[in-house]
């Protein structure tokens, strides 16, 4: 099915060119930093992950949001979802190959990856988070591929597939479960130290992925003649999970913010009041958490009153959503969690350009492989129409 | 004989998995041999111990100058580079005040002596090392003697162990450390490569030559270090008679590194 993506409009190679080109640059960029070490990023002593990391974040909960159309539509057979439900596994396949990406090139010793494999060390989260998503890329690609093949000769998924679909049901959940263990069990940093976190991340990804998969079908609608929601409304009951997700995901954030203040412990209150106020004078996240705030509930209000029927607003209170989810932890979460550090200094952090094109390259690749698997999906689906 | 596309899978498959499992077999098997071959023996002068600890004496420290010189004794011996931009700085061993070192426990009617001496601070070789438990890789490991050790060459340099531990201890080589190391490189200890991660060793490589600690060596008493284990070791009998305080103790980490408040003689 691949031959599909080799042939296409104009403008789709122009398109794969621009993304080739974005790609070449964030190369030229990671070789720098290849060769001269971490010592480009803005990482430091103290703040030791950065936007990588965050990026890394953010991305586990786009791939773990296919279960969104993936459990609706086989387990309670909710037909809507079936013209879409291929378009959230081609976008979980790109996400977790960028995760693995940004993890790569977070590594100081990128060539010693295969060290995770060869000392297996079951007690550290890492190697949970590496079975995981190693094992979520596979299902995806094993069921996208197979029932995609199967519509496009004609015929039922073969019975065998089954079962991994039902599989995948509990397996994305874990996803980002894992990715906030990872973060939620560390002792003395106080931001991430908190029950709830896997939730939250869940929630989050429940918004800001499905957010992603709408305004994909829109940009599909555009560019070629198959419409993933030809007027069922797919994309109604899609915005609905959306306006929950965020919902919740804004709940269990004030949650965090009452235990942090009202208990009035300084060492849980300090990372928030430097996100939200700022500490000992460093402002820097401030104004940006705000517009995440503002963001946030714009989005909410937007998918709530009846703007979310109309394209243009329901639109905008998408895009609101996904930056308001990226800002949070796409950025600060983990930035903030070394904020202050173990001494309660402030150090703050900023991504150095060559960071900032070393991640536009990673999100390059993606867009990509998002492209050349809508390409598939989408070219078989137009030959069958034909 | 010809055969099928089907057979011919099933045929080199087969192979492949008795090759493979062969090939584990054998490496296990040598893996013992180079295990035993290696013996892991002690060295001959090697200190024994269960649980090396150490208590900082602030009676001894009531001057920047009183641990520049420890600080240097260290860095000097371990190669510890000096980088210009605070963003790349490596350090094992380092100072800060009170509230710094103790966060959590501010308090500022304390005594002005307590307030103003500078609080010697490093890795903790905590019994329950978060550290330890975070790294993908074992390449940070406990030993038997309870030092938290680092193997520079299998760190993938993930820095998960710099976000678990609690205490800062921790640095990462961003840069190519060799080109800052001051002065003449120490013979009797590696220098780092750029992407892992480092921190105080409690000097392994001196305890195994019977030698304590250079940072001890240095201090004029004011270190004290032995096996906690040990009834009779001299930090032994300092922990369990005198007041000692050691960083966030909550967080049920059980640092090895206790600090002797109020003076020696007064306590």
């Amino acid at each position: 099915m691949l031959e599909k993506a080799l042939s296409g409009s104009k403008r789709y190679w122009i398109w794969v060119t621009l993304l080739l080109a974005v790609i070449a640059v964030g190369l030229f960029a990671y070789m720098n930093q290849f060769n001269n070490g971490l010592g480009v990023t803005g990482m430091s002593r103290d703040v030791s992950w950065g936007l990588y990391i965050a990026q890394f974040t953010f991305l586990v909960g786009v791939a773990a949001s296919a279960v969104m159309l993936v459990l609706p539509y086989y387990l309670h057979d909710f037909k809507k979802f079936g013209k879409m439900v291929i378009l959230g596994e081609f976008l979980a396949i790109p996400a977790v190959i960028m995760c693995i990406l940004f993890i790569f090139v977070d590594l100081g010793q990128p060539m010693r990856i295969m060290n995770v494999i060869l000392h297996p060390s079951p007690r550290s989260v890492m190697f949970y988070d590496m079975i995981v998503l190693c094992g979520y890329l596979l299902i995806n690609l094993v069921v996208g591929w197979t029932t995609l093949g199967a519509e496009r000769k004609g015929a039922p998924s073969p019975k065998w597939v089954k079962p991994i679909i039902y599989l995948s049901i509990p397996w994305a959940v874990s996803i980002h479960t894992v990715t906030a263990f990872l973060y939620a069990g560390l002792p003395g940093r106080h931001l991430w130290l908190s029950a709830i976190m896997a939730a939250r991340f869940l929630a989050s990804a429940f918004a800001a992925g499905p957010a992603i998969l709408i305004l994909l079908c829109f940009i599909v609608k555009k560019v070629s003649k198959f419409d993933p929601d030809p007027g069922v409304g797919a994309i109604q009951s899609l915005v609905k999970i959306v306006r929950y997700a965020m919902i919740a995901n804004v709940f269990f954030y004030i949650l965090e913010l009452f235990t942090a203040f009202y208990s009035n412990i300084p060492e849980y209150s300090a990372p928030l009041r430097y996100i939200f106020f700022g500490l000992d004078g460093h402002t820097s996240l401030v104004p940006i958490m705000w517009t995440a705030t503002a963001l946030a509930f714009l989005g909410i209000a937007l998918l709530v009153f009846p703007t979310r029927k109309n394209g243009a607003t329901l639109t905008i209170g998408l895009l609101s959503i996904i930056i308001a989810n990226w800002i949070d932890k796409g950025m600060i979460l983990i930035v903030a969690g070394f904020v202050p550090n173990s001494f309660e200094r402030v150090i703050e952090y900023a991504p150095t350009l060559n960071e900032i094109l070393v991640t536009l390259g990673v999100y390059a690749i993606g867009a990509l492989l998002i492209t050349i698997l809508y390409k598939v999906a989408i070219s078989v689906r137009e030959e069958k129409a034909s | 004989m010809s055969i099928n596309r089907r057979q011919f899978l099933r045929r080199a498959g087969m192979i492949t998995a008795l090759g493979l499992g062969s090939s584990f077999i054998i490496s296990g098997f040598r893996k013992k041999e180079v295990a035993e071959a290696a013996g892991f023996a002690k060295a001959p002068k090697d200190l024994p111990a269960k649980r090396w600890a150490m208590v900082v004496d602030m009676s001894k420290f009531k001057t920047d100058a009183d641990i520049n010189g420890v600080i240097e004794a260290c860095h000097k011996l371990h190669n510890v580079p000096k980088f210009p931009n605070t963003k790349d700085e490596i350090k094992w061993i380092w100072k800060d005040d009170y509230h710094h070192t103790f966060a959590g426990g501010h308090n500022e009617y304390l005594d002005d002596h307590v307030l103003h001496s500078p609080f010697m601070v490093l890795c903790n070789h905590c019994e329950n090392p978060p550290c330890v438990k975070a790294c993908p890789t074992q390449a940070t490991f406990q030993r038997p003697d309870g030092i938290v050790a680092m193997d520079f060459h299998r760190c993938i340099g993930c820095r998960f162990c710099m976000g678990a531990c609690p205490f800062g201890a921790r640095s990462f080589n961003f840069r190519d450390p060799r080109p800052f190391i001051e002065g003449e490189i120490s013979p009797d200890y590696p220098t780092r490569t750029p992407g892992v991660v480092e921190k105080c060793n409690f000097c392994y490589e001196r305890l195994a030559d019977g030698l304590m600690p250079a940072c001890v060596e240095k201090s004029n008493g004011g270190l004290i270090f032995g096996d906690l284990d040990d009834p009779n070791s001299e930090v032994r009998k300092i922990v369990s008679t005198k007041f000692t305080i050691r960083r966030k103790p909550e967080l049920g980490t059980q640092p090895s590194v206790y600090y002797l408040v109020g003076g020696g003689e007064d306590a």
